[in-house]
């Protein structure tokens, strides 16, 4: 295996020195965040630099940890190289007064959808993406679902007991 | 010789005199013609299956051999709205269906009966959240709802029946009451 999880920590603390932190492995993956106005210039790093060539972006979605102050929202990259067949999670923190993120699409076609997903439940909201509108919930919605003060029940209906149904 | 009657000998087996009031003499039958057309209409329904999820799957063996709706003059399940006068609306049904729920509610024409099958359709069931219709009698209005999660095939003959109850008994002038069209305002229909 040539390229190894303390290889890929070297290089990144090489280009970004302290900027780039909270490394971890957890069954055997690594995982680190930067600033959020890092994030195209470590994710075109990862995806230019031959040795580490990060390619495909399997995934990308949000957390919200509304503990964490002025670092509610956490988006989370899921990185592949292809040729190595070695993966990583890098991860940005935005505040949810300001959820403002650049938009990956530029580097990944396949951001488009992923991080329209995100805004429809997270509302994050990605500069630059071409088309940033729901793509799951109805257009109506007005509201972000999966933020943790919004309850997951139906809140427009009046006809249910609320002791019936545990809220 | 003939064969011996074996089975069922001591039940009281009686055909089923199914019909309307009415007068009856040597080659006539006079009745009200309201109760003709309820007649003819309840025997002859045609369903429409509106299946997205498990309950779909309890229609499926409900429209079988084994408990075979067909017995009930509904054999012709069809597929296009235009055609059909009874809409099944069987198994979740998301917030984003709701409209084409609506929309093939619309293309059907009247007289149009609907049944929400299974406990998603009535009321939204298990699925109390933000993505689901909380029953679709938000968006059309709703005859007979069979309850059960799924129901069984007996259940939803059971609603079937409770239908042609309906639709035999239904006033011819019913559906151009002010009534009526209060209701279908209520949905936003007309």
């Amino acid at each position: 295996m040539s390229l190894t999880n303390e290889k890929i920590k070297e290089k990144l603390v090489g280009k970004f020195g302290d900027q780039v932190g909270n490394f971890e492995e957890s069954f055997g993956m690594l995982s680190f965040s930067a600033p959020k106005d890092m994030n195209l210039k470590v994710l075109q790093f990862l995806y230019d630099e031959p040795d580490l060539s990060f390619r495909f972006l399997t995934d990308l979605c949000a957390v919200h940890y509304p503990d964490k102050h002025d670092a509610e929202l956490e988006v989370v990259y899921h990185l592949h190289n292809l040729k190595d067949n070695v993966r990583l999670r890098f991860r940005v923190s935005t505040p949810v007064s300001n959820p403002d993120l650049f938009t990956a699409t530029k580097l990944f076609e396949s951001a488009n959808w992923m991080e329209r997903e995100t805004y429809d439940f997270y509302g994050v909201n990605f500069l630059g993406h071409p088309n940033l509108v729901r793509i799951l919930n109805v257009d109506e919605m007005d509201y972000f679902p999966m933020r943790k003060e919004f309850p997951l029940e139906d809140q427009t209906r009046i006809d249910k007991d609320d002791d019936m149904f545990g809220r | 010789m003939p064969r011996p009657v074996r089975f069922n000998i001591n039940a009281d087996v009686k055909l089923v005199k199914e019909g309307p009031e009415g007068y009856m003499g040597e080659g006539f039958f006079a009745t009200g013609f309201d109760k003709v057309v309820g007649l003819a209409r309840k025997n002859s329904i045609w369903p429409l299956p509106f299946a997205t999820s498990c309950c779909g799957i309890e229609f499926m063996a409900t429209m079988g051999s084994h408990y075979d709706l067909a017995r009930f003059g509904s054999e012709r399940v069809g597929f296009s709205p235009r055609q059909c006068d009874l809409l099944m609306v069987m198994g979740t049904i998301a917030k984003k269906m709701g409209p084409v729920v609506k929309q093939v509610y619309l293309q059907m024409a009247e007289p149009r009966w609907v049944i929400a099958v299974g406990a998603c359709a009535s009321s939204g069931g298990i699925f109390d959240t933000y993505s689901v219709l909380q029953g679709i009698d938000q968006v059309v209005p709703v005859d007979v709802y069979v309850p059960g999660c799924p129901p069984r095939p007996e259940a939803i003959l059971d609603g079937v029946m409770k239908i042609q109850d309906l639709v035999g008994k239904e006033e011819l002038r019913r559906r151009t009451s002010e009534r009526y069209k209060g209701l279908l305002e209520s949905y936003g229909i007309q």
